[in-house]
């Protein structure tokens, strides 16, 4: 077969199993991290970035789940409580999620599986990242100087005339964090369009670079809508007159659905690149072709799109007209159909696979099931009468927790383990890896599932206190919190034991078919030797080709 | 790669075209981004004219549209200017570049200027939202918001004038010194923002100053 | 080509501001609702005479013409969503 002689004279070259002359050791020192224009640099320097910001709303969820342990309001005030989930959600939503799989794993291997040098715009990738660490600082001295009560949604009239907290800088940092997204936005899309490797078509792409052209083209036409809002919020807040205010006759529900037409497809943002870590994982880990590679493809591209017509659900009970309601709710479920189309190929790819249970596929597999109860809820808060009784709920919490963490970290723990080998060149101990996977699902499951009861049975979001007869299911997601807590901080051990102690991995340790596997581990500064030349689909895995690669790294 | 491609292809590209169409799509997605950033103004532009029409005719009449006009003819002309620099520039006339360049800049500084002016007297006919606001009639406060969402608007794009006056600028020194000999592309990509500025401008024209009849 | 091109451009500026003599103008007859329609009518004129001409959309690849409605069509989703919220309250 054409591609595999091709793939295994690449891996002959490179057969040595660890590379010495790789990007990590082309510069040495802070200077030469500071100033690098590498995308896989890049992708680190994220990488720490947003470990300090989930760290920081880690710990504000847990002590959010602390103070719900018992009925009363007892260990934090309510004030106190009201900053802690604004804290969480804002520092969540764009200091991690949004950058997470796009600017870590994005930056590190699009251009790799593409066979292109770097992205686009070297430069302003690097000042991307500056523009995420300033919106960060700034979003840290909002934090330090008191903190926004506002919820992450910046409802007006109370951002803009009630609440007595930090909301303009708070609101000035999401602003520079957007422009980082949108950046980061035009450079994949750029990169995807004008930097593929000779024979590389469109339907030769891996579908993680799908996804992620999905995701861009939602980062770049919906990110500026909500900077344009934070902006018109913040000078009504200073000005004292504006746009959404009532005593103009200005209209505040006009806020939210601006609001909501960039953070519903943001929504899209914090799941689609998932999808296309799932989509490589699943493959790879069950040795078969993806099952209908062009559907899997185009329904990213359906995802992004429908994604901006369908904002007005998180609105139903707003006053906005019954009718538009009615068209959003319908519009609504028409994004099941992309999804479904996902999790059936994903099932129908894993059907008479010869399956292994890696550590990344623990999380990929993980991931089809909570973003099955995630995405099948969605479709129940979608429906207007149903929504009317759960808006405001545990139940909607629990809803976006299962596709927000259950799907897009799971897929990010998924793609990082993955990946890992091909950042660092060492593999992590797997038993580990497996152990911190499970702990991760039943933590995950016992924190949120108990939660869609909670919010069934009518215990509404953001209070600090609630009836006692709500104590035993906030005891058990608290319990569960903790416990998704090991999951998450295992990992963070045995990665960076890894560094130095982990085995070597060599260029190609889960004998995957990608082009950023046909490199060493670490990959060199410019990734490959020789520009690769695509000639097949991505996805080559069959009895044949899997003994060619074998023999060859034997 | 020879020695002299590789002064002018960046290492990422495999030659001068690729970094050419790279840099062009990277700048029109940039502009949609705008479009979409304008975009949220417009919309609360068009849901209020749409609420509170009557008085945002009223409102728009108070409005100078021989402002507004001339400074459309001035952003045209510019755009023209910016076209026949980006011309230069490809068929590498330095001087004749250089000379472009400032003249495209001089039309923005002149637009800015009649902007001030303008807004001098929007100031002392007490049309600024919340600073000494006065307006004769019913419904003071919708035509507040309706000099509310001009100066956002016209403000919004001011910047992006100034912006647009700073980046030809540094291409006019560039230009002097032969910066774009080889590789003309900064300035035709600065030109498509400059351009894009002047179709805002073409849009805010008819809908803040022509709104009512006059 | 190399001479026709500032021809063109000029060409198109003399359009461009023989469509604004014309909006202006209009500015002055009442037309009713139909005000607004012209007004954007020949706002979306000029923007498309500066986008294929000055703008080299004209000549330009597909992607590029892509890109350039992609942001016209986007802002028309945001606008006809909202209104329609609006227009049935």
């Amino acid at each position: 077969m054409n591609t595999s002689s091709n793939a295994t004279t690449t891996i002959v070259r490179h057969s040595g199993a660890y590379a010495l002359d790789n990007y990590l050791t082309a510069g040495q020192g802070v200077k030469s991290w500071l100033l690098t224009t590498d995308h896989k640099r890049i992708g680190i320097l994220y990488l720490w970035t947003i470990l300090v910001f989930f760290l920081i709303a880690a710990v504000a969820a847990a002590l959010m789940r602390i103070e719900l342990l018992t009925p009363a309001g007892d260990l934090i005030s309510s004030e106190t409580y009201n900053k802690l989930f604004t804290v969480h959600g804002v520092l969540m939503v764009w200091f991690f999620l949004i950058p997470s799989i796009p600017a870590v794993l994005g930056n590190f291997v699009i251009p790799m599986m593409i066979g292109a040098r770097d992205v686009a715009f070297p430069r302003l990738n690097l000042f991307s990242w500056y523009l995420f660490v300033a919106a960060g600082a700034l979003a840290l001295w909002s934090l330090i100087h008191g903190g926004v009560d506002t919820g992450w949604t910046f409802y007006t009239p109370y951002s803009t005339t009630y609440a007595n907290s930090h909301v303009i800088s708070m609101a000035a940092g999401i602003f520079v964090a957007g422009f980082s997204s949108i950046i980061t936005g035009i450079n994949f899309i750029v990169t995807i369009h004008k930097m593929r490797a000779p024979g590389l078509r469109w339907f030769r792409l891996p579908l993680f670079i799908w996804a992620l052209y999905a995701t861009s083209l939602i980062l770049v036409l919906a990110t500026p809508v909500l900077a344009i809002t934070l902006a018109l919020m913040s000078v009504e807040r200073l000005w004292g007159v504006g746009i959404f205010d009532p005593k103009l006759g200005g209209d505040p529900i006009l806020f939210q659905h601006l609001f909501w037409f960039y953070s519903h497809p943001a929504v899209y943002i914090m799941i689609l690149p998932g999808m296309g870590v799932i989509s490589e994982l699943i493959t790879c880990f069950s040795r078969k072709r993806i099952f209908g590679y062009a559907w899997v493809g185009c329904s990213s591209m359906a995802i992004a799109v429908l994604g901006f017509i369908v904002w007005g659900h998180h609105m139903f009970v707003s006053s906005q007209s019954i009718y538009a309601g009615m068209i959003f709710s319908l519009l609504s479920f028409l994004v099941a159909v992309p999804s479904g189309v996902k999790v059936f190929n994903w099932t129908a790819t894993l059907y008479k696979g010869s399956i292994t249970f890696q550590t990344p596929m623990l999380y990929a597999l993980g991931f089809i099931g909570l973003f099955t109860i995630g995405g099948l809820t969605g479709l129940c808060v979608a429906t207007l009468a149903v929504d009317v009784h759960v808006h405001d709920t545990y139940f909607v919490i629990a809803h976006f927790h299962y596709i927000m963490v259950g799907g897009m970290v799971m897929a990010f723990m998924g793609g990082l383990h993955y990946w890992w080998p091909k950042i660092t060149g060492r593999l992590y101990p797997e038993f580990w890896g497996k152990l911190a996977a499970m702990i991760t699902f039943i933590g995950f499951n016992l924190t949120f599932f108990p939660q869609f009861l909670l919010g069934y049975l009518g215990m509404p979001r953001r209070y600090h206190a609630y009836p006692p007869e709500f104590q035993m299911l906030n005891v058990l997601s608290t319990a569960g919190a903790s416990i998704l807590g090991v999951g998450y901080v295992l990992p963070l051990i045995y990665f960076l034991w890894s560094l130095k102690r982990g085995r070597l991995a060599g260029p190609n340790p889960w004998r995957a078919t990608g082009l950023e596997w046909q490199t060493s581990s670490p990959p060199p500064v410019h990734n490959f030797e020789a520009t690769p030349i695509a000639t097949a689909s991505p996805y080559l895995y069959d009895a044949e080709a899997d003994r060619d690669l074998h023999m060859a790294n034997a | 790669m020879n020695a002299t491609t590789t002064a002018v292809v960046a290492e990422q590209f495999d030659d001068i075209q690729q970094q050419h169409s790279a840099a062009k799509l990277g700048m029109w997605i940039f502009l949609a981004t705008e479009v979409m950033f304008f975009g949220g103004l417009f919309l609360a532009y068009t849901v209020y004219r749409f609420t509170y029409g009557h008085v945002f005719a009223l409102a728009s009449r108070h409005l100078d549209d021989v402002f507004g006009g001339a400074n459309t003819a001035v952003l045209l002309f510019s755009s023209l200017l910016m076209a026949l620099a980006v011309r230069a520039a490809e068929l590498d006339r330095r001087k004749q570049l250089v000379r472009l360049l400032l003249a495209t800049a001089l039309f923005g500084i002149l637009f800015m200027t009649i902007k001030g002016f303008e807004y001098r007297k929007d100031f002392v006919e007490h049309l600024v939202p919340r600073f000494d606001f006065r307006w004769d009639g019913s419904d003071a406060a919708n035509a507040e918001l309706f000099f509310w969402i001009y100066f956002a608007l016209t403000g919004l794009h001011a910047i992006h004038v100034t912006v647009g006056i700073a980046l030809i600028l540094v291409l006019a020194l560039l230009a002097r010194a032969g910066k774009f000999s080889p590789n003309f592309m900064p300035v035709e990509i600065t030109g498509l923002y400059w351009h894009f500025v002047d179709i805002i401008w073409v849009f805010l024209f008819p809908l803040l100053y022509l709104a009512g009849h006059r | 080509m190399t001479t026709s091109l500032p021809k063109l451009y000029w060409k198109t500026f003399i359009a461009l501001m023989a469509l604004l003599a014309i909006t202006w103008s209009v500015g002055y007859i009442d037309l009713g609702p139909f005000k607004l329609v012209f007004a954007l009518a020949i706002a979306m004129a000029k923007a498309v005479l500066i986008m294929l001409f000055f703008m080299h959309i004209r000549g330009g690849s597909k992607l590029l013409h892509f890109v350039a409605v992609a942001g016209v069509l986007w802002l028309l989703i945001l606008l006809s969503l909202v209104l329609g919220d609006y227009v049935t309250r």
